[in-house]
């Protein structure tokens, strides 16, 4: 067996007809495991002994928030790639990612917030969870907001590139920095059940539905990567043949 | 090399000097904005006192970042930036030099009128000392950081509120660590750590920060 | 199971509001995101055509 090729994939044109096939396979599997996830969820998981019913919004805002950290080092890893082998694709799939990313991280600030308000009684609190949230939505929206600021998109993709990679160095450092400043947070989220060891189900469940979110974001991101090659390469002859584009 | 840094660092220096109202105003720019908070809240000594560390440093990012678009923004315009980018000398250490320049230019200032605002807002003996160290110490890794910004936003259309956007989430490190040191002092506590941390984010981004920002400008020079 | 009834799952214990809303606030936003790009790729696709249309008559457009 000959060594699979894989600068081929990372033609456009290859990339766009295989991307194609994967995105309705991708939708049912992330449908599929976000109803398991649910089902677990709401009829397996057990009742918290402080939090009532409320607590079940974790299984929507951890996985929300793993998916908010997941994204932007997925993001400045092809933003990396894409300033290093100048390959297109790389960064077009930085690009596609980056609004999943934000949108993620806005949902995992408001179910936060919602979780909030029955748990400590406010709808905002300044603990390390929800502030690393939002500071992680402000460099998305550096990301987003530089790339709009520059008309060439193959100098957009770089300058882009230089940011997501120093906003990665720096992530690190500022969850360190928001839990030195905040000694008084509730603790990391997988040990935040009052319960002296988190029940083997509430665990399941939000693994479930984490793994749905990592589904959807790489089939909404290769939809959305499908865009960006049709809108910057519709002067190339492969583009004006496909099928659909045929009136 | 080094005599190149010198260089650098005495060029910009002269251009400073000659355009001298700029680091004036932002100088006025820090004692103003560290002004409106007693205004806008309660004057009473224990309130202002609780408020400082967060006042100076937050005033002191602001005032810093004003000045970040002209680290590089004049060479860009008159086309000495493009002469660096091919001069022999690697452009990351060209940039070093301006990034040095621009810290004694615009951040010492701040760093020396300090502690006049620290005694306004009531801080006194070891916590004013930790202030103008903690500053000493955290405005060059906001030099460091923004040039990155400045060349990212250079050439770009992104307006004047786009660097801020860049490179404001960046400093959050700082800016807690700095805060920190001053409240810790206030409550009598080691102050040590904060310092060390202070330390390693200079010293991390003395090494990510010229290169990114030498990569930057060969973007906005393409 | 949990539930004793249908009517006790939905009240989830008095936290409906919380509990609904988070997850009903992100069903919309995904099925928001999956309608504005299916809006987005039917766009660029109307674009390649109109591209399409010049180049047979014979109008090369370069930007």
């Amino acid at each position: 067996m000959s060594a699979v090729n894989w600068f081929k994939y990372a033609a456009p044109q290859t990339f766009y007809v295989l991307a194609g096939r994967w995105i309705p396979w991708l939708y049912a599997v992330a449908i599929l495991l976000a109803i398991t996830g649910v089902y677990i969820g709401f009829a397996m998981a057990p009742t918290d002994f402080q939090q009532g019913e409320a607590y079940r919004i974790i299984f929507v805002h951890v996985p929300a928030a793993w998916m908010s950290m997941v994204i932007y080092l997925a993001m400045a890893f092809w933003a990396a790639a894409g300033l290093v082998f100048n390959t297109r694709l790389s960064s077009m799939m930085a690009q596609a990612l980056a609004p999943t990313g934000a949108l993620f991280t806005v949902l995992a600030l408001v179910t936060g917030s919602l979780w909030g308000k029955p748990t400590w009684g406010a709808w905002w609190v300044w603990d390390a969870r929800l502030t690393s949230e939002l500071i992680l939505l402000f460099l998305y929206i550096g990301f987003i907001a530089l790339r709009a600021s520059i008309d060439n998109p193959l100098r957009a993709d770089r300058a882009a590139a230089v940011l997501a990679i120093v906003g990665a160095v720096n992530v690190p450092i500022i969850y360190f920095s928001v839990r030195w400043w905040n000694t008084l947070h509730q603790g990391a989220s997988i040990n935040m059940s009052s319960a002296p060891k988190m029940a083997t189900t509430m665990l399941a469940g939000m693994l479930v539905m984490a793994l749905a979110g990592w589904i959807y974001s790489i089939a909404v991101a290769l939809v959305r990567v499908r865009c960006i090659i049709l809108e910057r390469e519709r002067h190339a002859m492969w583009v004006r043949q496909l099928e659909e584009v045929q009136p | 090399m080094a005599a190149i840094l010198i260089e650098i660092v005495r060029r910009d220096l002269l251009l400073a000097v000659r355009r001298s109202a700029d680091v004036a105003t932002v100088l006025i720019f820090f004692v103003v904005v560290a002004s409106l908070f007693p205004l806008a809240g309660n004057p009473d000594p224990v309130v202002l006192r609780n408020l400082a560390p967060g006042v100076l440093w937050v005033s002191a990012l602001l005032a810093c970042l004003l000045s970040l678009p002209r680290i590089f923004a004049g060479d860009y315009a008159d086309g000495s930036l493009e002469q660096m980018a091919i001069a022999p000398q690697p452009l990351s250490l060209l940039v070093l030099g301006k990034i040095f320049a621009h810290w004694l230019v615009s951040a010492l200032p701040l760093v020396l009128l300090a502690p006049l605002l620290g005694l306004q807002y009531g801080l006194q003996g070891e916590p004013l000392l930790v202030l103008v160290a903690a500053l000493l110490l955290g405005t060059p890794t906001l030099s460091l950081i923004g040039a990155i910004g400045a060349a990212l936003t250079l050439g770009g259309r992104g307006g004047g509120a786009l660097l801020p956007v860049l490179v404001l989430p960046l400093y959050i490190p700082v800016l807690i660590f700095g805060a920190g040191a001053v409240v810790a002092s206030q409550a009598g506590l080691e102050v040590r750590a904060y310092f060390l941390l202070l330390g390693a984010c200079f010293l991390l981004s003395l090494v990510v920060a010229p290169w990114a920002t030498a990569v930057a400008l060969r973007i906005a020079l393409e | 199971m949990q539930w004793n009834s249908w009517g006790e799952f939905f009240a989830m214990g008095g936290y409906a509001g919380y509990v609904w809303g988070s997850f009903g606030l992100t069903l919309l936003a995904l099925a928001w995101e999956v309608f504005a790009l299916g809006l987005r790729r039917r766009k660029a696709i109307g674009r390649v055509r109109q591209v399409q249309s010049w180049a047979g008559q014979g109008l090369e457009h370069k930007e």
